[in-house]
């Protein structure tokens, strides 16, 4: 009897419960194993940079919320660098604190939403992603306090920000910071050491250093694949040159490595946010000179951040007008999805999965 | 109150009615009752499990409908009864409509036997142990059934995971239950209680009874073996097609499952009803199963999902081995230790520990070292 092998072509997406939103994979299996992927993106795509073209500077800031959606202040960040040195504008040194600390605290939510994922797509069943989520709900929480959102935020404009901390803000980053520590350990002993989880995770994806510059990868999934690379430290802006802490990176580039790279990250960012809190001084929050309606001179800028996922730049090209000629948004999601089919070609489905999980991608920033 | 004795005792009430209407009376009513009784048990179940799980994962858990949300159960049949109820156009109609039934058919029929007091619902079945092995494997058919009659990409994945997973893990669990059976010296589930009076068997074969545990966890694919429905890989195996009233039924059939075999395990592993005669056997039954289905419930909030290769390696390199080395160590017990259950304790720990280190050791993770992190050439800042 001869057995007949077909491939089987199935759809992962744009509805499936752990495609992060509404990317589409047309996947090759031949039986559990991947033989090909083909994504398919644009189930999300709003304009973003067209939309840019109509708004002026100051309301570009609502339509970069709405990029990576868990990670609005980075965004915001990005933006305002951005416009800052188009227009050459000074912004004084308490605004540069705070921006740090709540784009600090932004990473600090968006990896615990990465790792929770990575978890619920690892199949355990709700557990690690509820404690993401509570630590993630504090974090939103104090946002709340900040700007009066808790996801699209706004908070930031060119020339600093939107109005200075309410006082409560302070004690209540205060006790936030003294619980997270233990709350990472208490995630960190529940994932760590799990036979199962290593077993899940060590050696599968694999990306060596040469893979990952070749793709243009940034962020955890450049860092764990044993590159160094920083723009908080490469290329400091704000005040992030004045601040002492150090780049994680992982020791073979597999999806375990960029989960604890992770992990190590939100741990150095505390400690960036407790250095911020003690150098913190009184003072003026926004450049009072930048009109509402900015009207940049004819010239062009490219203003990158390290974001939560990576390497998140906005190219601004001004006509001398109200509002910017062009607007690029180097996004990072959408850069380190193309290693993807490196990564799961000849892996199971349940690698897979897993693979696309520890990539940590928004679909809001991967179409914009 | 068994078969046999509701048989004789309508028999006697009504004399005058013929044997074969008493016979299907009896065996009627003897249906009803055992069906409300689980479903109902299954019911408060899921609320149980929902609420555990929730204060796992410190979240609230179903609260709205009645005191702690125990009408909950309620809530959900009926929505799910009132909900459209899709046939896909291109399934196999008859056969997608049989699966559920069969489904729970298998899950309800197994409780028949599962001895409480003296003597299980339907008599004692002196074969019973082999019956129940064989019921719960038509659990892999009726899986493959809906998922091959849905016509649906995921359903077909997720049933020919279910068919290999299932077949393999039956071997490894029916081997483990070799032990008991050579133990007890019967197939005969009351027997394997009564002969358990002096000691329970999972002090005398523990290799044996954490065998039989992971493997029945396997069976009913729960977590950390639960790739056959694999939310996040494959939405929902082969329930994926299925909604309204057959959803359900799927829903409650797994719901049930962690109940009988908790049961169960407190049957073989447990001394069934056996404990200080002061309290009645059912409490001590049922707190039992109490144990076991908290057990499960745990193991369910807190593993992750193994992927196919290792779940299907798992079986023959780990539990294949672990109850033949059961069933030769008891067996050699038997011979050369008659009854000295005490010496048998002792030696049977032992080589559970030996073997679960050497089994960690060998197979583990632990053998891959995490090496020291060693910044890339290519692109390191620190070196200009």
């Amino acid at each position: 009897m001869s057995v007949n092998n077909e491939l089987v072509t199935v759809n992962f997406g744009p509805q499936h419960p752990s495609m992060h939103g509404v990317f589409r994979m047309r996947v090759t299996l031949d039986g559990e194993t991947i033989v090909d992927i083909e994504p398919v993106f644009g189930y999300l795509h709003r304009g973003t940079e067209k939309l840019a073209e109509e708004r002026t500077y100051v309301q570009i800031v609502t339509l970069t919320d709405r990029l990576d959606y868990v990670a609005s202040m980075s965004n915001n960040l990005a933006y305002v660098s951005a416009v800052e040195k188009l227009c050459s504008i000074e912004v004084p040194k308490r605004a540069k604190y705070i921006r740090v600390i709540v784009a600090e605290l932004q990473r600090i939510a968006s990896h615990l939403m990465a790792t929770g994922f990575l978890l619920q797509d690892l199949g355990a069943f709700g557990t690690p992603l509820m404690y993401c989520f509570r630590e993630r709900e504090k974090i939103l929480d104090l946002f709340e306090i900040l700007c009066g959102a808790r996801i699209t935020l706004s908070y930031m404009r060119p020339g600093g920000i939107f109005q200075d901390t309410p006082n409560e803000f302070w004690s209540e980053l205060e006790t936030f910071m003294d619980n997270i520590p233990g709350q990472i350990n208490e995630l960190e002993s529940l994932i760590t050491g799990n036979e199962i989880v290593l077993s899940r995770t060590r050696n599968i994806g694999v990306l060596s250093p040469e893979d990952v510059i070749n793709g243009s990868l940034s962020g955890p999934m450049l860092r764990a694949s044993r590159v160094k690379w920083d723009l908080r430290k490469a290329n400091p802006y704000e005040i992030y040159d004045e601040l002492d802490f150090e780049i994680p990176i992982g020791a073979t580039g597999d999806t375990f490595d960029r989960y604890l790279v992770r992990v190590k990250e939100m741990k150095e960012s505390i400690k960036i946010i407790n250095q911020c809190v003690k150098l913190i001084k009184p003072g003026p929050v926004r450049n009072e000179d930048v009109p509402l309606v900015i009207r940049a001179p004819e010239n062009e800028a490219y203003a990158a951040v390290e974001g939560p996922k990576g390497e998140l730049g906005f190219y601004l090209v001004s006509d001398g007008g109200i509002s910017p000629y062009r607007c690029k948004i180097r996004a990072p999601s959408f850069m380190n999805l193309t290693l993807l089919k490196e990564m799961a070609i000849g892996g199971k489905i349940g690698d897979l999965i897993v693979n696309f999980g520890s990539i940590d991608i928004v679909l809001g920033e991967v179409d914009r | 109150m068994s078969f046999n004795q509701l048989y004789i005792f309508v028999g006697d009430l009504l004399p005058f009615l013929p044997d074969q209407i008493v016979f299907i009376f009896s065996g009627l009513s003897m249906a009803v009752t055992i069906c409300t009784f689980i479903l109902g048990i299954g019911a408060i179940y899921t609320w149980f499990e929902r609420r555990v799980l929730a204060k796992f994962q410190s979240r609230v858990g179903p609260n709205r409908w009645g005191p702690f949300g125990l009408l909950q159960p309620i809530a959900d049949a009926i929505k799910l009864i009132l909900k459209e109820d899709i046939i896909p156009r291109a399934a196999d109609k008859s056969v997608f409509i049989a699966a559920p039934i069969i489904f729970l058919a298998t899950t309800l029929l197994v409780y028949s036997f599962i001895p409480i007091g003296d003597d299980s619902q339907l008599g004692g079945l002196n074969v019973a142990l082999l019956f129940v092995l064989g019921i719960t494997s038509i659990n892999a058919l009726t899986v493959f059934m809906a998922g091959w009659a849905s016509k649906n990409k995921y359903a077909i994945l997720g049933s020919i995971r279910a068919v290999a997973m299932l077949i393999s893990y039956e071997v490894p669990m029916a081997v483990s239950l070799m032990g008991v059976v050579m133990l007890s010296e019967s197939l005969s589930l009351v027997d394997i209680v009564n002969s358990q009076s002096s000691m329970p068997f999972i002090l005398i074969q523990p290799l044996g009874a954490l065998t039989f545990l992971i493997a029945a966890i396997a069976e009913m694919s729960r977590a950390p073996f639960d790739m056959v429905e694999a939310e996040s890989e494959l939405i929902g195996g082969y329930q994926t097609e299925y909604a309204g009233m057959k959803f359900a039924v799927f829903q409650l059939s797994e719901f049930l499952a962690p109940i009988f075999t908790a049961a169960f395990f407190t049957v073989l592993f447990l001394g069934g009803d056996s404990g200080f005669s002061f309290i009645p056997g059912i409490i001590w039954f049922a707190s039992k199963t109490f144990l076991v289905t908290s057990i499960l419930l745990w193991f369910r909030a807190t593993w992750p999902r193994l992927r196919i290769d290792q779940i299907m390696g798992f079986a023959w390199k780990v539990l294949m081995p672990a109850a033949i080395l059961n069933t030769l160590l008891v067996g050699l017990e038997i011979v050369f230790l008659n009854e000295n259950y005490l010496l048998q304790i002792l030696i049977n720990s032992i080589v559970v520990c030996i073997f679960i280190y050497l089994i960690a050791n060998i197979l583990g993770q632990k053998k891959l070292i995490l090496r020291n992190p060693v910044p890339s050439e290519l692109a390191n800042m620190d070196a200009n």
